[in-house]
């Protein structure tokens, strides 16, 4: 179970910052090929974005997936909204949609 | 630890009975899979709910015993 405080931090990471990205390791040292391509695709588009990494704090790791009924890492979150994983994110950013969804949100991107 | 793509393939069909399946093992070791799902269960869902849809029918393995399991799904064309 996750402890209130957790999914506290948690929705406050999320209404605090536009754009945040739960990842293994930080955006300038991914530790993980599905973090990493992320953090890529984000900063190829010119996306600001807070990088939190769960490796560092168990307790957000597993709140982290529970919170959004998602059993992996990376999970990106934008204006509050979960907006997917490595292989959505990925997919959207091929087929163009994920400029667009970012747009529509007031986040400035590139495509 | 790793699972076989039947097992995965076995799993996704007995939580999603009509999905057409394939899974194909991207470095021949039982750790890192991708997978085609179509399923008539997932119209009208946000990607994000087939993808949930595909975990519920793993059963807790994605992210344990399924390290990596590359995610594609879709709707049956009509």
């Amino acid at each position: 179970m996750t402890d209130a405080t957790v999914t506290d931090r948690i929705k406050q990471d999320i209404t605090d910052n536009p754009v945040v990205l739960y990842m293994k390791g930080t955006p300038v040292f991914p530790q993980c090929g599905f973090s990493a391509a992320v953090v890529q695709i984000l900063t190829t588009m010119g996306v600001k974005f807070k990088g939190i990494d769960v490796l560092a704090d168990p307790e957000i790791r597993q709140g982290i997936k529970e919170f959004s009924n998602w059993p992996t890492i990376p999970q990106l979150y934008v204006k509050g909204e979960f907006v997917g994983g490595c292989d959505i994110i990925r997919e959207m950013y091929e087929n163009g949609e994920l400029e667009g969804f970012l747009n529509q949100h007031g986040i400035a991107a590139r495509a | 630890m790793a699972i076989d793509a039947g097992e995965i393939e076995r799993l996704i069909k007995a939580g999603l009975p009509d999905a057409q399946v394939r899974i194909d093992d991207l470095r021949g070791d039982g750790d890192h899979y991708a997978a085609i799902v179509i399923s008539a269960a997932f119209k009208g869902k946000s990607r994000v709910q087939q993808h949930q849809l595909v975990y519920q029918a793993l059963q807790g393995r994605m992210g344990n015993e399924l390290h990596a399991l590359a995610l594609q799904t879709s709707a049956p064309q009509d």
